[in-house]
């Protein structure tokens, strides 16, 4: 068979494929499960190698003892660093909301799966990556994963024994925020061209007054669909009044540093929303 | 089969690499891609049949793992394979230049492709960035893993070579065996 008609055919399925992955979400999930259990084992390995690496490299700089001691301190300092956003956030809805209705929510302990991160993106267009954990580990599609204090990003595919991560730095990622002190919303979205500097774009910030300054914390929205409010997500670094003269669009620092990121949690619960009819 | 083995072994490992160990070892937060390289040589090294597959295995795999859109990569890679299939017989293999350019062109393509269909579609219309950031700096380093890439791929494949058939006069010559040739199929 000449060979031009085996690459039709092979294109012509792809491009089938992309129809059908574009239309109902399909993205291989058989296919996934099966190769899970081939890669995962080795960048397992790979990555264990690689921690081990990293562990000599940090105990040759301090003792092991007190590395120990602040690995806990940091564990509490970004429990409470998430606790005290969460609270802080919680003051100002109550102050807001006290008035209006008597507010039942509350934001009770999530719960967390701790996973290692085994692969990155091997392009250099998006910042997704897999984790060791997955479906049989109680994970599921669009569970918020933090690391720290901070927001990282979102599960969007599992496997039987990985999931894929998008990061919120990843150019397509697009997360439901808030300011706050003012509660203004706005939306984070990732964006390659601010990679380099370690930043992410701030935008449609709703903020006619100019209340927000930079500095200002910024956490994920209560109106977000998929991603829990209160969620600390970053600091502005930057903010310009937009030609339209109502919204307010600028930079974030974000709180987790993406550089060094090897380990994560994963929020079991995912966010209630309301069953759409 | 046992060539389909060995083969699918190193798109495998290229792939594993290329997600753990070159991620940690990217230059300005740039890694080479070792996966067009497996599939270019392959194309150039075999023809675009064996070109063909090993791109759609490599692109299924990104699609697996990383992908957005199911079915992107795997056609992109399918197609780079084709092409440098279809190269097959127009140089020696000893030769490492072709190679390298028919990379830096593969790479080309493939980071326009990228660009264009996932940055452009979305309104980045910065496209002097994309090339400057991502697409040169991307080439420039697949290139010269290629180098190195590109002489143990062809060294593996001499060495399948040599367990599937004793060497003919002819491959003897040309160091390919006569059989699988495009012009003497062309011939008969």
């Amino acid at each position: 068979m000449p060979s031009r008609y085996i690459f039709a055919a092979l294109a012509l399925l792809c491009v089938a494929m992309m129809f059908i992955s574009y239309t109902t979400g399909f993205a291989g999930e058989t296919l996934g499960r099966i190769s899970g259990y081939i890669f995962v084992p080795f960048e397992q390995g790979i990555n264990a190698v690689g921690g081990w690496a990293r562990e000599k490299a940090d105990s040759l700089e301090d003792l092991a003892d007190a590395q120990a001691r602040s690995e806990e301190l940091q564990a509490q300092v970004d429990e409470l660093t998430l606790e005290n956003s969460r609270l802080t956030q919680n003051q100002y809805r109550l102050e807001e909301l006290e008035e209006l209705y008597e507010l039942d929510e509350t934001y009770s302990e999530y719960n967390k799966v701790a996973a290692n991160i085994i692969a990155s993106d091997a392009g250099n267009w998006f910042n997704t990556f897999v984790i060791d954990k997955g479906a049989s580990d109680g994970i599921a599609e669009d569970m918020n994963v933090i690391a720290g204090s901070g927001l990282v990003g979102i599960v969007t595919k599992v496997g039987d024994n990985w999931a894929q991560v998008r990061s919120i730095i990843d150019d397509m990622s697009n997360v439901s925020a808030q300011v706050l002190s003012t509660s203004d919303l706005c939306f984070v979205k990732g964006d390659l061209q601010l990679m380099e500097t370690g930043l992410i774009q701030l935008s449609q910030l709703r903020d006619p007054e100019g209340e927000a300054s930079i500095g200002d914390t910024i956490v994920t929205s209560y109106v977000s669909d998929k991603y829990h409010a209160g969620i600390l997500i970053g600091y502005i670094n930057e903010l310009t009044l937009d030609s339209n003269n109502l919204t307010r669009s600028g930079t974030l620092t974000p709180a987790v540093d993406f550089e060094h990121l090897h380990s994560v949690l994963v929020i079991t619960d995912l966010k209630q929303t309301i069953e759409e009819e | 089969m046992r060539r389909g083995a060995v083969m699918a072994l190193l798109i495998i490992v290229c792939f594993i690499l290329q997600s753990t160990v070159f991620q940690a070892l990217s230059l300005a937060g740039i890694s080479p891609n070792l996966l067009l390289i497996v599939t270019t040589s392959l194309g150039f090294l075999r023809g675009e049949k064996e070109g063909m597959a090993a791109g759609f295995f490599c692109g299924l795999l990104c699609d697996v793992f990383f992908g957005s859109l199911f079915g992107f990569y795997a056609l992109l890679y399918t197609f780079l394979g084709y092409g440098s299939g279809l190269f097959h017989m127009m140089f020696y293999d000893e030769d490492i230049k072709m190679p390298m350019i028919w990379m830096a062109l593969s790479e080309l393509v493939y980071g326009l492709s990228v660009y264009f269909f996932m940055f452009l579609l979305r309104s980045r219309f910065d496209f002097g960035f994309y090339l400057t950031n991502i697409i040169l700096p991307e080439l420039v380093y697949t290139v010269v893993v290629t180098l190195v890439m590109y002489r143990l791929i062809r060294s593996l494949n001499r060495m399948l070579e040599r367990w599937e058939e004793p060497p003919s006069e002819y491959s003897a010559l040309s160091g390919r065996p006569g059989g699988m040739d495009k012009q003497t199929e062309d011939f008969e």
